[in-house]
């Protein structure tokens, strides 16, 4: 399975976020939870968005949250966050955003396998939308392909 | 020729944008190299590039280029990223 594991504890449903900040934190928080990476991966996080502007709004509806691999990152991690209401980041052309992907790599090189999964997944249209209305955290697993 | 794409790490939209120009250089039929890099690399990685995709956010930041710089708006919409590929290095 090229993507990382999602178990529960990487899975934040429905969540409120006031700013775009509270989302990353949100999504960098679940892989702090589920054993990905330690808080200053979340700063980092955030700290992408001060310097580069919103640029992790990849697709409607859908901020793509991640930093470098580093001392942060204890073993490659996914994180899912939706958000009970549309957060705005920004964008130009995708904002609101509904779903937080965090993703995490441990090395860059072998995270590119994980990237293709992720770009064949969101190469529908319709799966951003799916995984905002997803009831529980097996559902978002069923959505993504991935494994607990 | 060769594609550069371009984000602020150099891991994950630039990855994105790396796997989806490959699809579309394969749907066109085309050969290129496709390296994802980190804005801050933008000079060392895209000297003999013909083409840059990227984040309007970046469009400052990568500045004076010989390559067609290409805005993409959505990093998932295969279609968008497959015209924007055809009309930069599709026979016309």
């Amino acid at each position: 399975m090229p993507l990382p594991p999602l178990p529960d504890t990487a899975v934040v449903l429905g969540a409120s976020a006031s700013s775009w900040r509270d989302a990353l934190g949100l999504a960098g928080g679940a892989l702090v939870t589920s054993g990905a990476t330690t808080p200053a991966y979340t700063d980092a996080m955030i700290g992408m968005v001060e310097e580069h502007g919103p640029y992790i709004v990849i697709s409607p509806g859908l901020a793509f949250a991640h930093a470098r691999p580093g001392a942060a990152v204890l073993r490659d991690g996914l994180s899912v966050v939706t958000l009970a209401s549309p957060v705005t980041f920004g964008h130009p052309h995708n904002d609101p955003v509904r779903v937080v992907l965090g993703l995490a790599v441990a090395g860059v090189g072998t995270h590119l396998e994980s990237i293709g999964e992720i770009a064949n997944l969101f190469n529908d249209p319709g799966v951003t939308g799916r995984l905002a209305s997803a009831a529980s955290a097996d559902e978002v697993r069923q959505i993504m392909g991935a494994s607990a | 020729m060769k594609i550069v794409t371009i984000c602020g790490a150099g891991i994950g939209a630039s990855a994105i944008l790396k796997v989806n120009a490959e699809k579309a250089l394969s749907a066109l039929g085309l050969t290129a190299e496709v390296v994802a890099a980190d804005v801050a690399s933008v000079r060392d990685v895209s000297d003999d590039a013909n083409v840059i995709l990227t984040s309007q956010e970046f469009v400052d930041a990568i500045g004076e280029t010989y390559a067609e710089v290409i805005v993409i708006r959505n990093h998932f919409d295969q279609g968008e990223i497959t015209a924007a590929v055809d009309r930069a290095l599709g026979e016309h």
